[in-house]
């Protein structure tokens, strides 16, 4: 069963919800007309006709639960609109809901309960793969870390470091603030400059006096020229060597460049 | 006799690492972190990590009925597939026993949106999520987490360790991307726009 096929026969409107929507979104009808508690009652009836003929008694099929998730989101959009459009004097920005952006509210919630879906699919799928797992559950609680007491203190001198602690603190210097540092592009063309000399150097063998804020630049130049593939850049494991290599193509240009020459 | 299969049990000091942390995998009841199992073992996280390899390869499908396996940001022990109807004919396993469609999307956006709160689960799915949410939360799928901002700001749900256990994962980032999923979203929205483009013009 399509929502879309869903036959309607109310005072305002007689025939498909999906013409309904339509027409709604084209203010061809007033929303305010339309009884959308005889929208649901005629989803209801469809459903238990479905279910007096289907085979299981009472129950649903999958398409039917499909078809009622997706009955449900936009009836509660159509709902909600016509709720702002009742009360229309109590906020203007939403009185003023153009039928653009009536669809664009329409489409990014059924979007958004779609993707859901599609998860919960996923979801169940991978139940079923792993529907042989079986593993122990239950109560093995974890031992609190004990307590270590600490020794007996000194009331003052407790008193004292409060005492300490209440000087007022002195004014923070901010000299620090203003940071000095090399342009990007000076490191950029240092690697590149190293890099026509040789084919691959460790990152930390270039950082030699370099203050922390430098290394932090040069770091960065290597970021951009990763960036433009003109390098690639290593590293066996966390904290080893960064291994800074010329990419084949800046090798290339380079061989075709020295032959122009 | 034959006596191979003895030469194996060794007792160097990897060896009997491994079999601390076997000991200590049996007795828990959750998947336990590499820093867990250090501090436990009272050993360096390399060492551990390499004992866990030579466990991995003892305990794996076929060749043992106990698994060894990463799983919810931990290592874990668990019942091998061969066993699993064996298992079934003894346990029951309360937590994914017939999970609804309503169940599953309420733990979908759980756990990609989480942590959330009931009514973003009951905007989303536009039917009151009270009975599903405490139905998640009795599974121990779900757990509460904190609050929205504010006064009387509803309870937050994430989902659990037990969550990504049942469904074999090793952390949330295991999920489909959320940009992959929802491939008709767009004709949806094209046709609704459409719609009311027509009147407009």
């Amino acid at each position: 069963m399509r929502v879309a096929e869903l036959e309607l026969d109310l005072e305002a409107f007689e025939g498909p919800f999906d013409l309904l929507l339509t027409l709604v979104l084209k203010e061809e009808i007033d929303l305010a007309e339309v009884d959308v508690a005889g929208i649901v009652l005629a989803f209801v009836e469809t459903l238990r006709n479905r279910a007096r003929s289907g085979a299981a008694e009472g129950e649903l099929g999958e398409g039917d639960l499909e078809a009622s998730g997706e009955f449900l989101v936009l009836v509660s959009a159509l709902l909600e609109l016509k709720a702002r459009l009742l009360f229309d004097d109590e906020a203007a920005e939403l009185a003023e809901l153009e039928p653009e952006e009536a669809a664009e509210e329409l489409a990014r919630r059924l979007a958004e309960y779609r993707r859901m879906k599609e998860a919960s699919a996923w979801l169940s799928s991978r139940l079923e793969q792993e529907r042989d797992r079986y593993f122990r559950l239950g109560p093995a609680p974890l031992r609190p870390v004990r307590e270590r007491p600490i020794e007996a203190q000194d009331p003052t001198a407790l008193a004292a470091a409060l005492r300490e602690l209440a000087v007022p603190p002195k004014t923070v210097s901010l000299a620090h603030m203003s940071l000095r540092y090399p342009p990007l592009e000076q490191f950029v063309e240092r690697f590149r400059s190293l890099l026509r000399r040789r084919s691959r150097f460790d990152f930390e063998d270039e950082l030699g006096e370099l203050s922390r804020v430098e290394q932090a630049i040069a770091f960065l130049a290597l970021l951009e020229l990763g960036r433009l593939g003109e390098i690639a850049i290593n590293q066996a494991a966390p904290f080893a060597p960064i291994r800074v290599e010329r990419q084949r193509k800046e090798r290339n240009s380079e061989w075709t460049n020295a032959r122009s020459a | 006799m034959d006596e191979r299969p003895l030469r194996l049990i060794t007792n160097s000091p990897l060896e009997l690492l491994a079999r601390t942390i076997e000991a200590l995998l049996v007795v828990a009841s959750a998947p336990l972190s590499v820093d867990e199992l250090a501090e436990a073992a009272d050993d360096g996280a390399a060492r551990i990590e390499a004992a866990l390899r030579l466990l991995a390869e003892r305990y794996s499908e076929g060749r043992s009925g106990i698994v060894l396996e990463y799983v919810a940001g931990g290592y874990g022990l668990r019942a091998s597939r061969e066993a699993a109807p064996a298992c079934a004919r003894l346990f029951e396993r309360p937590a994914q026993r017939s999970l609804s469609q309503a169940a599953l999307e309420t733990l979908a956006i759980v756990a990609y949106l989480g942590p959330c709160s009931r009514p973003e689960i009951t905007r989303i799915r536009g039917v009151a999520a009270e009975a599903t949410v405490a139905n998640l939360l009795e599974r121990g799928l779900i757990a509460e987490a904190g609050r929205d901002d504010g006064p009387g700001g509803a309870i937050r749900y994430c989902v659990t360790q037990l969550f990504e256990r049942v469904f074999g994962i090793a952390s949330l980032a295991e999920l489909p991307r959320l940009d992959d999923l929802g491939g008709d979203v767009e004709q949806i929205r094209e046709r609704l726009h459409a719609v009311a483009e027509q009147r407009g013009a």
